[in-house]
């Protein structure tokens, strides 16, 4: 297995490092990873990553969680316990279907939200007890940092990383 | 600092005239109506074979069969009609009022938030809205003439306003309105109406001249904090006049029925409208370079407002419906079966229109600052919402006599023109930026992270 040196970059200021993310790859380097205390409004967009799919998933789960709540209101209160309720025994889904809308629509919410976010723990990676990947732990504090492959151009990138703004930038091996 | 078009101020004024013309025809008719054409038009339901319910529901101590009526009844009847006939013109041109001066209002109402919240995007529209508030002392006094004149049993828009109706010993007594007469009673309304459309107008008027005054004040922000305690002042009163104003001027023509959100509905009907008025001359004056430092991400904002409240008005609409519909009390229930019986296409392409047509179209993040996608969705959203008016008010006044013609489509042009004449002209009388706002840098600078500005690059992102 060949040698995998990254270079780690830090900073300080989110504006800072939206700069230096466009700055490195408009010198055509490839960004590992970013690590980030919070969320940078436009990192993906710089980074070139693609555009999420969860809202798509979103759509998906929002169908299913609306069939499911189709499926049991006719299951539970017409056919297998049908009620009289509010003088309206037409025993028909249908008909009934105003007093049902409210369930359709927490369970849609219900489905998109509660799978939308087990979705995205799978994607990222996580689950309880998971180790953190984080190489520092100041970028869960008050530092963003840059991850970059390095491929024999460590002064080339060490040069251009100070020239954006990093307060630190360290060489490491990566395991 | 804008010029108003001498072409588009043709148009206006042309449309002002075409609705007069259109109004005064309404009245022409709806005046040659006699009590021939009310029994011609009974007898025509009749053959039709659909059963008149809002007459059965304001004399609901009738027999079913038409038979058992005595003579007296079917006078009675034939009457009533020919009030509702009657009505048409005044009905016509009350929606279309409303309808105007109730989203010129809630566009004052959402620019005193923008105020009082000190809202940072929205600077740069600041005086688009206070433009489209021009509008609103012409339709005031709209207003108080028609509510004078109704109280002067010139129509008979409000059935409470009857002679009799709290009189026990006539035979107009209602004994359900003459238990509220301590709210519904002529002297009352009068003043209350009044008392709204003053308040409204003196936070306008003082809101207006103070908000240009700004521009140069040079103060220490003396002059911007004094406009934000009047917003705060009338934000306060807006909220209960808003609520009293939907129960006399809307839900007083079914007296006897109540709903305790139904101020909410109006108010929410009433606010999507006023954010999509504000979109279509934020778009037309963005089109014509009026408006400086404007950008996409402020359309894309309005586009986001407009798609939410059409969310909310049909939270609001479906919980008023559904609650009444699994209760299932008659006199909760009248409402809406007046509804579903002699207006039920525009009462369900309602719900399509302000609901269903929004959401598809405006879901999406990228069409949201389309001007063509917002200009397509707000004038369904406008013209669902005309639709609901409509269906507020024309039950109780018109019943089984409403039809979408000469006299609305009439009233509709006057309010345009109107809306189009007086907002423009303030537009052109003021900078069309508040420059010494001190948010202005900010909203100049505005930009939602997830669109791209057009005519700008990509890399220019904060």
């Amino acid at each position: 297995m060949e040698s995998s040196k990254v270079i780690h970059a830090f900073y300080n200021d989110d504006e800072v490092l939206m700069d230096a993310v466009k700055a490195v790859k408009a010198d055509h380097h490839h960004i590992e990873e970013v690590f980030c205390p919070f969320p940078v409004h436009g990192l993906d967009k710089a980074m070139g990553l693609a555009p999420t799919k969860l809202a798509i998933t979103a759509f998906f789960y929002g169908i299913t969680g609306l069939s499911v709540a189709i499926w049991m209101t006719n299951y539970m209160m017409i056919e297998d316990w049908p009620q009289d309720i509010g003088g309206k025994p037409s025993f028909s889904w249908m008909e009934n279907m105003p007093a049902f809308v409210p369930i359709m629509f927490e369970l849609t919410v219900f489905f998109a939200a509660h799978l939308m976010v087990i979705t995205f723990y799978m994607r990222s990676r996580i689950w309880p007890f998971k180790e953190a990947e984080n190489p520092d732990p100041r970028t869960t504090d008050d530092h963003f940092l840059m991850e970059i492959p390095v491929n024999n151009n460590e002064e080339e990138l060490t040069e251009l990383l100070a020239r954006t703004g990093a307060v630190e930038i360290n060489i490491v091996d990566k395991h | 600092m804008y010029q108003f078009s001498g072409k588009l101020k043709t148009f206006s004024i042309v449309l002002i005239i075409l609705g007069v013309v259109g109004i005064a025809l309404g009245f022409y008719n709806g005046s040659n109506k006699t009590i021939d054409d009310a029994k011609h038009a009974i007898e025509a339901s009749h053959a039709g074979g659909h059963g008149d319910s809002t007459h059965a529901v304001a004399n609901s101590g009738e027999a079913d069969s038409h038979s058992a009526h005595t003579a007296a009844e079917i006078a009675k009847h034939e009457e009533h009609v020919l009030h509702q006939m009657h009505n048409r013109p005044w009905s016509a041109f009350y929606v279309a009022l409303f309808f105007s001066l109730g989203l010129t209002l809630l566009v004052l109402a959402f620019y005193a938030i923008q105020r009082v919240a000190q809202v940072g995007w929205s600077v740069v529209l600041l005086r688009v809205m206070e433009a489209i508030t021009a509008n609103l002392l012409p339709v005031s006094i709209f207003m108080i003439i028609i509510l004078v004149l109704s109280a002067m049993h010139w129509n008979h828009l409000f059935p409470w306003m009857k002679e009799g109706t709290f009189d026990p010993t006539s035979e107009n007594y209602d004994a359900v309105v003459a238990g509220k007469a301590w709210w519904i009673n002529t002297p009352g309304f009068i003043i209350r109406s009044i008392v709204y459309l003053v308040v409204w107008n003196v936070y306008r008027f003082f809101i207006r001249k103070s908000s240009i005054k700004e521009d140069t004040a040079n103060d220490g922000l003396k002059t911007y904090k004094k406009n934000y305690n009047a917003s705060v002042i009338f934000l306060f009163l807006f909220m209960i006049t808003e609520s009293m104003m939907a129960w006399d001027w809307i839900m007083g023509f079914d007296p006897h029925w109540f709903s305790t959100l139904f101020s909410w509905y109006v108010l929410s009907t009433l606010l999507v409208s006023a954010l999509t008025v504000i979109a279509f001359f934020t778009i037309y004056l963005r089109s014509k370079d009026a408006l400086p430092g404007i950008n996409d991400s402020h359309i894309h904002d309005l586009a986001k407002f407009m798609f939410g409240f059409s969310v909310f008005w049909t939270y609001l609409w479906f919980a008023q419906f559904m609650l009444i519909w699994y209760a299932d009390i008659p006199e909760e229930t009248t409402y809406f079966v007046a509804r579903f019986t002699d207006y039920k296409l525009p009462f369900l392409a309602m719900v399509v229109m302000n609901f269903v047509f929004p959401v598809l179209l405006l879901i999406n993040s990228d069409f949201k600052s389309k001007p063509w996608f917002v200009f397509i969705g707000g004038a369904v959203i406008l013209a669902g919402h005309y639709i609901d008016v409509f269906i507020m008010v024309m039950p109780g006044t018109v019943g089984s006599q409403w039809f979408f013609g000469i006299p609305e489509i009439g009233a509709i042009c006057f309010f345009i023109g109107l809306l189009i004449y007086t907002t423009l002209n303030a537009f052109s009388k003021a900078n069309p930026i508040p420059k010494a706002n001190p948010f202005l840098k900010e909203s100049e600078h505005f930009h939602y992270y997830n669109i791209e500005h057009t005519g700008e690059d990509s890399g220019d992102h904060h």
